[in-house]
């Protein structure tokens, strides 16, 4: 195993290396716990040296993601990242670059809140990447990865997305998902784009100097006249319609017999698979859908083990109870949905998660 | 084969390097690994703990709220994780600055004065490597040719000098650790 690169990494320090390796060009960020690593080892790895990839530390939140803005406009593959009380900072600029239609990798690992709250992991942050979070009809792209390996393949994922659909991409991670530790295997160096072939990919929307031979191209999310806008909202929703149709991605463990599912995504996935051990062990049939992807959220699956005869789902999330609400529309009261969860920073232990299934869903007549 | 261990005490005892140790010697013996330190307000107010675990199948829950063996490095950590032993675990605890002993019988107890012995030898920078070989006499879940490769990857390469003095210090250390129950 020696030869496979196999390397001891912390899920942000891994995010740094992912953005060098998928031929990331600037990297725009801010220090804020838990996931000031990631620039931490950008710095240390002096991409600038061997990549030419940009790393620099704006003077806020809200100038790194307008310098992101800036980074997309001219078609280069350009990222930052952050944890919550920064990421509603950056909220203004998430909505101009959906209107603009421009690509980009967004990292949110999310601690407690609401307000400055606390450093420990929370999913608090749910509805805000998934439901928008700014002004305006939009979505980000969230993918929610629940190991480091996935921390460093999402990278790659989110880029191709964000170019596939010119649209922002957020990988939702947390807290104890940035923080730990575990092997990963890191992806062979991937070139960076040279200004030719950005030239070609993104001629019809990116602006990298006008040649003679095409017209101008123009990067904005204003348009005063309604007529218009109302086109351009249309055309964003048919895109939105586009990754429901072909993006969702999920997993699904132990569900083909089971009588109960929960869903979680994330660390509390991560949680909840030694919960299906645990029921399993005692003959409950339990199973695990875990969302990959959060936007677009992997409705059809749910409503398909609903309609198979589930007897009950639990939501289980480190918030007050926020995915609940979609997986209850996939449910379509076909069956009762639940929520459980822990707030604040605190995390719940997958005994914890099977006393609740029981109290909640099981024993209840 | 699955293990959980936590490994708590005070910033600045290499608490979590040993972690990081043994979770290398995990790597480097084909384990499944996870670890998880603390990173909150207890490592800001000067106590540090870790969480690894290791496994020969995929871990499920890199977050424990039992585990198969505390190493206790302080009184605070005593007081939070003697409770958190799984029945018919072991607590490992080094007895400096211990006020109130492990008072649990359904667990093995074992001491190892480390923070006395690395004063004695005026090599306090030992410590964590000395308690980390006291951990694996008791509990010899990874080979010593792994535990010496997961060193080398965690140390940075100016400290390899060292390399000797800790292996001498894991040997030390589990020559040193006693069961007391």
């Amino acid at each position: 195993m020696a030869e496979k690169e196999v390397k001891l990494m912390k899920g942000n320090e891994v995010i740094a290396h992912a953005a060098i390796r998928y031929g990331c060009d600037g990297y725009f960020g801010y220090p804020i716990t838990p996931q000031s690593e990631v620039m931490e080892t950008l710095m240390e790895l002096k991409p600038w040296e061997t990549t030419g990839m940009v790393v620099l530390q704006a003077e806020s939140e809200v100038a790194s993601i307008n310098m992101v803005y800036g980074g997309a406009a001219t078609g280069k593959r350009v990222m930052t990242s952050s944890s919550s009380p920064g990421v509603s900072l950056m909220s203004e600029g998430l909505s101009y670059l959906a209107g603009a239609e421009l690509p980009c990798v967004v990292v949110n690992c999310q601690r407690g809140g609401p307000g400055l709250g606390t450093i420990q992991p929370s999913q608090g942050d749910y509805f805000q990447a998934c439901k928008g979070g700014a002004h305006g009809d939009f979505h980000l792209i969230v993918l929610a990865p629940n190991s480091v390996q996935e921390m460093h393949d999402f990278v790659g994922l989110a880029f191709d997305l964000a170019f596939k659909y010119r649209n922002p991409a957020m990988i939702l991670a947390d807290g104890a998902i940035g923080q730990m530790m575990e092997k990963v295997v890191l992806a062979p160096q991937r070139a960076r784009k040279t200004n030719e072939e950005i030239a070609e990919e993104c001629k019809s929307w990116a602006i990298y100097g006008k040649p003679e031979s095409r017209e101008r191209n123009v990067v904005t999310s204003l348009e005063l006249q309604s007529e218009v806008m109302e086109k351009i909202n249309l055309r964003l929703q048919a895109k939105y319609k586009a990754m429901e149709d072909n993006e969702v991605r999920y997993e699904a463990i132990e569900c083909d017999d089971a009588e109960y599912v929960i869903v979680a995504f994330g660390s509390s996935a991560r949680i909840c698979s030694a919960t299906v051990e645990m029921a399993r062990a005692e003959g409950i049939k339990l199973g695990l859908l875990r969302p990959i992807t959060l936007y677009p959220f992997p409705k059809n699956p749910i409503r398909e083990l609903a309609e198979r005869g589930v007897k009950g789902f639990l939501s289980a999330e480190l918030n007050a109870g926020q995915m609940v609400e979609d997986v209850r529309m996939a449910v379509n009261g076909m069956a009762p949905v639940e929520h459980y969860g822990r707030q604040g920073g605190m995390m719940f232990s997958p005994d914890e998660v099977l006393m609740a299934l029981k109290e909640k869903l099981i024993n209840k007549k | 084969m699955k293990e959980t261990v936590i490994i708590a005490g005070f910033g600045g005892q290499g608490v979590l390097t040993m972690g990081k140790i043994l979770a290398y010697s995990g790597v480097m013996q084909d384990f499944e690994v996870t670890w998880m330190p603390s990173y909150g307000p207890e490592m800001r107010g000067g106590t540090a703990n870790v969480t690894v675990v290791l496994s020969d199948k995929p871990i499920s829950s890199p977050i424990a709220h039992e585990f198969d063996v505390a190493v206790v490095l302080n009184q605070q950590s005593m007081e939070k994780f003697e409770a958190m032993v799984k029945p018919g675990g072991v607590l490992i605890y080094d007895t400096n600055g211990i006020t109130r002993h492990p008072v649990r019988t359904d667990i093995s107890v074992y001491t190892i004065d480390a923070t006395a012995e690395c004063a004695r030898m005026g090599q306090a920078k030992l410590f964590n490597t000395m308690i980390l070989g006291g951990y694996l006499k008791v509990r010899p879940v990874v080979k010593m040719e792994n535990v010496m490769e997961g060193l080398k990857h965690t140390l940075p390469e100016r400290a390899w000098k060292m390399l000797p003095q800790n292996e001498e210090a894991i040997h030390h250390g589990g020559e040193i650790i006693k069961q007391i129950r």
